[in-house]
């Protein structure tokens, strides 16, 4: 049976099935392989990590927040270069070494082959690659907090001329490693982008048409070509940001013909689509999570399918909506609030859905669906609270407070955590090959959501009271000083929060070590990964019994088959897509 | 919301605050629907032994008319939300009424220079009044603004006035506002400028006319010469 994915493989220097026949053995199998699930796994604990340290420092500017001049446990006082430098770092590694890995990094890599019946991504070594460029930028940011003079306190946005010259950020060796850490990790994703797109492309199964393909798949894949399309003009702006820290260049230097505005505009023509660059795989992995623990074909995958593709193209047209009063001629404003508000339509429908698919279900609350509903739930606050501040009269005065800081903070932390557990704890026993301890999830899932909402939505009330971002101690600020019991609360808030991640932690190693063993397909789902063994074999399916598919991927309870759920493998039963 | 929480000191605070609340009251009703309906959906649809869940396509007209109705009222929101923006962003940053005095603001690390106009209320004359940290204006007046930088980027943000506007190093940017209420206020950094961002505090000091008067000619230097 000549397929199109074993030809994909079998032409490929450096084909997965070989390499897994002679490849390293031992630790170095660990360092040195090339199979997707070997990779994941590396990006999921590299990021998994990385989470710890950016919960850190959350942990230590929430603390001078709350207590000014505290000497704060583990870290000491705070000055204010180490505080700019902790909001600056939280805020870049969250995004580039937490969301971007697991999101996009470690569940794509696991998710893509075994989901549409693929034996490896179409370029191991590519793979490979990108992973140790990606753990060298991890290196880099690491080292740049301890370099003389601290790490980069310019803000994740690194708005020049604080970046670029040294003389007004006094970081001049941490702005230049931040940089360089950052331009790695663009290296990184790139390369894994063009991986995933060209394994979804060429390496499915036999039988899997476009609109059988697990809407996750797409969705990793659609995120992956957004974020190859943005970061080209960052990259660029990157280099002059450069050549202005190293070499002395006024790209965005007024005195010498440069505008630092331009930068801004770079920026955000990246940063803005990189929103939905790590919300897109959240949503897909949330997708596939209710649809299995609802027991219901999707209500709509074209839709859903349409506007994730119309929210892409939509997100290059909004970005100047982060730089309404950053100087541009004011009538720019007019345009991009229509753009803006224009965005909530396909999010919404996206949205409605979404939940439309819960009716008629039979909704099952497991760890992992209580992580997916609640991204639901908290996500939506997160996207109608991003409506004052597109409207660029309301922006006026909530911008660059801490109602924005709250707004995104209600749309990130649902993707890069409240998803990302969904996802793991869904695919912890495919994984691993054993099952998470459901009690001790539901604690952590309480453990963590009900406190991040302490967390935030006093940080709401502040933001509208007037408290501006990335300030060191309020009390400077008489308007300001009455707000500190929503300080203290909020900062409270987290530390139960991060109190309740031991749990998770606990959970995890007693699962891996002593988890009940977990069959081919414990939630009884129709994806294609769930059809071998827990955790997969190399090759992720014997070379003769690689699946075919007959059908899409959520056809739950359907009228012909007495079983609640239709593999996509199985044959017979005619085509349902 | 902020109306409630902060005083409106100026000419167009109120017109922020409303559109403020104007949206709050649009996305408020949304939000709460659209999550009573999904915790509705969730109980009323929770696993029951016995009960198989529906095989629904989603190509069910009676059913695709929720998502449809729902969608195109989110459009027709979208049209107020955008129409009230941009009436207010019009007023507040896109139009400028004729000033009654002007005043040149510069933005350093980590201090804000106010430059007075004095007795002749003319800026660049021998009578200005330079100060630092405190800006000094009449109450009822409308004042043009000119922002400048000398290095980074820092942003003039008075959250009484609803007030804030980036000042870019190698830019004037004109502006205005215009006190209603007589007092003194915060004036904050709004952009992170350096490790003194969170000290680069000001205070904007709204005196009825009498008294600005009195502290133009007790701080005039001396003219005449």
């Amino acid at each position: 049976m000549v397929t199109m994915s074993h030809a994909a493989t079998a032409d490929s220097p450096g084909n997965a099935q070989d390499a897994h026949a002679h490849g390293p053995t031992g630790i170095l199998k660990y360092i040195w392989s090339t199979d997707h699930k070997i990779i994941a796994m590396q990006y999921l604990f590299t990021g998994m990590f990385m989470a710890v340290v950016g919960a850190f420092m959350a942990y230590v500017f929430r603390m001078q927040l709350a207590f000014p001049g505290l000497s704060v446990p583990g870290f000491g006082v705070v000055s204010p270069g180490e505080y700019n430098s902790l909001v600056t770092n939280h805020g870049s590694i969250m995004i580039f070494w937490v969301a971007m890995p697991i999101l996009i990094a470690a569940f794509g890599n696991y998710l893509i082959p075994l989901m549409i019946g693929a034996d490896d991504m179409v370029f191991p070594k590519i793979n490979r690659l990108s992973f140790q460029i990606f753990f060298l930028s991890v290196l880099l940011i690491l080292a740049s907090l301890f370099v003389a003079g601290g790490g980069f306190g310019g803000g994740w946005t690194s708005y020049p001329p604080l970046s670029s010259m040294s003389e007004y950020s006094l970081t001049k060796l941490g702005s230049s490693m931040w940089l360089l850490a950052v331009a790695l990790e663009f290296v990184a994703f790139l390369l894994g982008g063009i991986n995933f797109v060209v394994t979804l492309m060429n390496a499915r199964a036999p039988g899997m048409k476009a609109y059988d393909i697990p809407m996750v798949c797409w969705m990793i894949v659609i995120a992956s070509i957004l974020f190859m399309l943005s970061v080209g003009p960052l990259i660029a702006g990157a280099v002059m940001l450069f050549f202005d820290q190293a070499i002395g260049t006024g790209f965005y230097d007024p005195a010498r013909g440069g505008d630092p505005v331009l930068w801004q505009h770079l920026f955000w023509f990246f940063g803005h689509p990189e929103v939905y660059v790590v919300m897109m795989p959240a949503i897909g992995m949330v997708i596939e999570i209710v649809a299995t623990f609802a027991r219901k074909k999707l209500f709509g995958y074209k839709v859903m399918l349409y506007t994730v593709i119309i929210t892409a193209v939509l997100s290059f047209f909004v970005w100047a909506h982060h730089q309404f009063i950053s100087g541009i001629d004011p009538r720019m404003a007019n345009i991009f609030t229509v753009t803006t508000l224009l965005i909530s339509v396909p999010i919404a429908e996206l949205m409605f859905v979404l939940i439309a698919t819960l009716y008629g279900g039979s909704i099952r609350l497991t760890t992992p669906m209580l992580w997916a509903l609640a991204f639901v739930a908290e996500f939506l606050i997160g996207g109608v609270t991003g409506i004052f501040l597109g409207a660029s009269g309301a922006d006026v005065y909530l911008h660059d407070t801490y109602f924005v800081l709250a707004h995104f903070h209600y749309t990130f932390f649902p993707i890069a955590v409240i998803a990302t557990f969904a996802g793991l704890t869904y695919w912890f026993p495919k994984m691993f090959g054993r099952m998470m301890s459901e009690t001790l999830g539901k604690i952590h899932f309480w453990g963590t959501v009900i406190p991040f909402n302490g967390i935030f939505i006093p940080l709401f009330f502040l933001g509208a009271g007037g408290q501006h971002r990335r300030i060191y101690n309020y009390e400077n600020f008489p308007e300001l000083v009455a707000g500190q019991p929503l300080r203290v609360f909020a900062t409270m808030s987290l530390l139960v929060m991060l109190s309740f991640q031991l749990v998770f932690f606990f959970n995890l190693f007693k699962s891996l070590r002593s988890g009940k063993k977990a069959p081919k397909n414990p939630w009884n789902a129709n994806t294609l990964e769930w059809t071998t063994e827990s955790p997969p074999p190399h090759g992720n399916w014997p070379v003769d019994e690689m699946p075919n598919v007959y059908r899409g991927p959520y056809e739950y309870a359907h009228p012909d088959r007495d079983e609640d759920y239709w593999p996509q493998n199985l044959p017979g039963g005619g085509r349902n897509t | 919301m902020p109306g409630f929480m902060l005083q409106q000191a100026s000419s167009y605070a109120a017109d922020i605050d409303n559109l403020i609340l104007l949206i709050l009251a649009i996305v408020g009703i949304w939000l709460v629907v659209v999550e009573g309906m999904f915790f509705y959906l969730i109980w009323k649809f929770r696993a029951k032994d016995g009960r198989k869940s529906r095989y629904i396509t989603g190509k069910e007209k009676y059913l695709k008319r929720w998502v449809n109705i729902s969608h195109s009222l989110v459009l027709v929101c979208d049209v107020f939300i955008i129409i009230g923006a941009i009436r207010v962003w019009y007023n507040v940053k896109q139009h400028l009424p004729e000033a009654e005095a002007e005043i040149r603001i510069i933005g350093q690390q980590w201090v804000w220079i106010f430059q007075h106009p004095g007795s002749d209320n003319v800026l660049d004359t021998d009578d200005d009044i330079f100060t630092t940290d405190n800006l000094y204006v009449k109450n009822e007046t409308t004042y043009h603004f000119h922002l400048q930088s000398r290095d980074v980027v820092h942003d003039f943000s008075v959250p009484v006035f609803r007030l804030k506007q980036d000042a870019v190093p190698g830019r004037t940017i004109t502006g205005w506002f215009r006190p209603t209420l007589t007092g003194t206020f915060d004036i904050q950094c709004a952009e992170l400028c350096g490790i003194g961002h969170g000290v680069m505090y000001g205070r904007i000091n709204v005196q009825d006319a009498a008294a600005h008067s009195a502290w133009v000619a007790a701080n005039s230097p001396a003219t005449g010469e």
